[in-house]
């Protein structure tokens, strides 16, 4: 079991490796430099050169490169061309206020998922299976930027019983004021998930139901408790890696609904960076990014080893 | 009992200081994506500067923001008063205001104000800021040596004679060296703490959340001491989040409402501000590229004639007005250009088929347009309705539709080369507010990718007039010579003039005592919360 996740944890490194030169790459694709960005071409040359040799950019790419790995190495992921802030202060703190998002986001859409999926399975074809979904559908398909406008809309403009958008006093949400900002952009947030996960629940149950061991579970006598726990256990590492995807997906920060409710989490840095042309907020924060979606899927991984040990192989 | 009843005493003579009257929280959204920087030389161009700039910080001349109803002009600030050197105009003195303290309770002298000189004009100063620099310098590029003559007198130089060097210096800001030293010599620290001599201090700074200004008490000028305990500014860049914080109460004032929703907010009970201000919202046309249509002169002025601009402002719900030169046609400085642009497709037409061009072959263009943006105004729905009303003439006409740091990148490069994506026009708001400023997007010795005339036109007239403003110091040559520098303009017609901004905003009734004054840039300390 050590040697796969061990093997797992290699793997991760040409990932991580991959990805950097790629993020790299692509923003040198786009035209002209942040310098371009930051000050007008009135500024005099010599002060646009002080300012890219500052932030390395007077040295070639690869060198660029190189040297944002050097410092990667010692944990710098460097300082923001526009803040002049340490990325890592800025990423840290954009993550932590996307966790504050994601995690209870993650929890409520995975919850629902599972349930309304085995229970949409359990009663095929019953009015409770088209009702579930129906609700999974929904969630799937309405654009989560609208679906914000109009929670807006209703608990903060028209009934001001919920803020339209920030995040509140600061620090682990405890308090109702801190709480009170969560609501609507968490449920905004667990819709998709909840949908996908439904829908890949409800057929993976409703194909585990239809096996032969199943009705060998029913012919011993089984309870139906017992018969839905073997159900679902063999359902489980399909829908646990769907999950890490979908967890991966809001750790990322969704963008639209950071923007629609004015939260500062990674998806606006990242899109902030963006069109700034700040590569190494940008840079940093894929990386990081993409670092925790490689940690997730090796839990996923090694839960699904756990479940199946077939897939250790 | 006795303090109660001298303070009612005091109450009722009006003798409490204005610091003492002061209440309030004024909870602002600002469009800006971040909370632009706080090291005195704010980024997010000139929003930035509104908020972050001349609340916190001052320079040597200040706008006047007093009136709403006349264009905003400059006043002394830090300095009381300053004058051209007769027999050297390069040479400028400025009487620096005793008794000005930082909000970290040093001295502002003429110590001060060379630090902060070397801070933007010598990399080698320790104290030297890349960025701030680069923006400073960016606005004014011409200044040379500064000398302290004593404790409050400067003089600076100019690389050549310039009238309207004073209208440059509104745009460098004075910081506190003191306070640089005590957070330890660098900006990223000084940008968590910084001090100027401004009418607000920094007390909280958080990143992509929200900044918190609170009013200065020893603020040198006691008639302008806030009126509000404190000002809290937030990064709201998207149009419906702001309306929805405004309307549920997380806020009392926002920048730009959509357009669309203000019938519904006058409804509602909210104040909407407009006032006329320096700002343009064109096509600058690419004179440079080889194949563009616009190198023709009857095909600028034909599509000039071609922009219906009154169904531009109704589309608009009113918030702007028609644009036809780079001054407003109230302005005297307007002049009287011989062309007056008006919605004439059949002149329009006319022109065209001079140029070479019908209805077998329409004039085919391609224009750079942003999603949104500083001062972008609806570039979106308001290009596709120039695009329409533009086709009945007999262009034909192509977007290139980009996000704002690439049209930054574009404008602020070559547009013959690959930054510009062959576009033919770019549609940037830009500031009209002076000479410096015509100055900047018209003069071709400062023609794109060295300067701002990203078109690359060029006039003779129009460059020896401006030589012999910035030599003259008769205010009233100046004027009349600016006059024939936006008569040669509108005639020349190097932009397509569309509609100017009208500044919107809007605010909850409690919020009282704003002057929106014809400017960019407001003052906040007349500003109370009932």
């Amino acid at each position: 079991m050590w040697l796969f996740v061990l093997r797992r944890i290699l793997y991760a490194v040409p990932i991580l490796l991959g990805v950097s030169v790629i993020v790299f790459g692509l923003v040198q694709l786009s035209p002209g430099d942040v310098v371009d960005i930051l000050i007008p071409p009135e500024a005099p040359k010599e002060v646009a050169d002080a300012l890219r040799a500052r932030f390395g950019l007077d040295k070639p790419v690869y060198m660029q490169y190189l040297i944002w790995l050097g410092h990667l190495l010692q944990g710098d992921l460097g300082i923001s061309i526009f803040t002049s802030q340490p990325v890592m202060g800025e990423l840290s703190s954009a993550l932590w206020n996307t966790f504050k998002l994601a995690i209870p986001a993650a929890l409520l859409g995975m919850t629902l998922g599972v349930t309304l999926g085995t229970l949409a399975a359990f009663f095929h074809g019953s009015w409770l299976d088209k009702l579930f979904s129906a609700t999974a559908i929904t969630g799937v398909s309405l654009p989560h930027y609208w679906v914000g406008i109009v929670l807006v809309s209703l608990f903060a403009v028209i009934w001001n019983v919920l803020p339209a958008q920030g995040m509140g006093p600061e620090g682990f949400p405890s308090t109702w004021e801190q709480i009170k900002h969560l609501v609507l952009p968490v449920v905004t947030l667990s819709l998709i998930p909840m949908g996908v996960i439904s829908r890949l629940v409800r057929a993976s149950v409703l194909e585990i139901i239809t096996r032969e061991f199943v009705a060998t579970l029913h012919a011993k006598g089984l309870f139906n408790r017992r018969v839905l726990l073997h159900v679902m256990k063999n359902a489980a590492p399909a829908v646990l890696a769907l999950m890490g995807l979908q967890f991966g997906y809001l750790l990322g920060g969704s963008v639209l609904v950071e923007t629609v409710f004015n939260w500062p989490g990674s998806g606006n840095l990242m899109i902030l960076a963006i069109f700034r042309r700040d590569v190494p907020v940008l840079s940093g924060t894929i990386l990081v990014l993409a670092g925790i979606f490689v940690v997730i899927n090796i839990v996923v991984d090694v839960l699904q080893a756990l479940l199946d040990p077939r897939m250790r192989r | 009992m006795l303090a109660t009843v001298v303070t009612s005493v005091g109450l009722v003579l009006g003798l409490s200081n204005s610091g003492a009257q002061a209440g309030g929280t004024l909870r602002i959204a600002m469009t800006a994506a971040d909370v632009p920087t706080t090291t005195g030389m704010p980024n997010n161009g000139y929003e930035g500067m509104r908020f972050l700039g001349y609340p916190i910080f001052e320079g040597l001349i200040l706008w006047d923001l007093s009136s709403a109803d006349k264009l905003a002009d400059i006043r002394p600030g830090l300095a009381e008063s300053w004058s051209q050197n007769k027999s050297d105009p390069t040479k400028w003195t400025f009487n620096l205001r005793k008794g000005v303290k930082f909000h970290d309770g040093s001295d502002f002298n003429a110590d001060a104000a060379i630090w902060n000189l070397e801070r933007f004009y010598n990399t080698k100063s320790p104290q030297f800021e890349a960025q701030g620099s680069a923006i400073t310098r960016a606005r004014n590029p011409n200044v040379k040596t500064w000398r302290k003559v004593d404790d409050y007198t400067l003089e600076i130089t100019t690389d050549r004679p310039l009238s309207y060097f004073p209208h440059l210096l509104v745009y460098m800001l004075y910081a506190s060296p003191t306070q640089f030293t005590k957070v330890g010599g660098t900006w990223a620290a000084y940008a968590k703490a910084p001090a100027g001599t401004g009418p607000f201090k920094l007390t909280d700074f958080k990143s992509r959340i929200s900044v918190t200004l609170e009013r200065f008490d020893g603020y040198w000028d006691q008639s302008r001491v806030a009126k509000v305990d404190k000002m809290i500014l937030y990064p709201m860049p998207e149009a419906t989040t702001r309306l929805a914080a405004l309307r549920s109460g997380q806020v009392d004032w926002i920048e730009v409402p959509p357009p669309d929703a203000i019938p519904s907010l006058k409804a509602a009970g909210y104040d909407i501000v407009t006032n006329s201000y320096p700002h343009a919202w064109p096509w600058v046309m690419n004179i440079k590229k080889a194949d563009s249509p616009f190198r023709d002169k009857r095909v600028r002025v034909a599509a000039n004639y071609c922009v219906d601009r009154d169904g531009m402002v109704q589309l608009l719900n009113g918030v702007a007005e028609p644009s036809v030169g780079f001054f407003k046609k109230k302005n005297p400085l307007f002049g009287n250009p011989k062309e007056a642009y008006t919605f004439d497709p059949e002149k329009a037409k006319a022109l065209l088929k001079q140029a070479g061009y019908g209805p077998d072959k329409p004039v085919k263009a391609k224009i750079m347009i942003s999603t949104s943006g500083s001062g972008q105004m609806l570039p979106l729905p308001m290009n596709e309705f120039l695009q329409q009303t533009l086709a009945k003439c007999g262009f034909e006409i192509q977007f290139e539709v980009v996000e704002w740091g690439t049209m930054l990148v574009a404008f602020r490069n070559d547009p013959s080369g690959p930054p510009a994506l062959g576009s033919d026009a770019v549609n940037i708001s830009l500031v009209t507010s002076d000479i410096s400023q015509m100055a900047r997007w018209f003069w071709s010795g400062n023609a794109a990718p060295k300067g701002s005339n990203w078109g690359n036109w060029k006039n003779e007239e129009w460059d020896r007039l401006l030589g012999e403003i910035q030599t003259s110091t008769d205010p009233a040559t100046i004027r009349k010579k600016v006059s024939r520098l936006n008569e040669i303009v509108v005639d020349e017609a190097p932009w397509l003039w569309i509609v100017h901004d009208l500044n919107p905003r809007a605010m909850s009734k409690k919020v009282k005592g704003f002057v929106s004054a014809q400017s960019w840039f407001q003052d906040f300390t007349q500003v109370r919360m009932e």
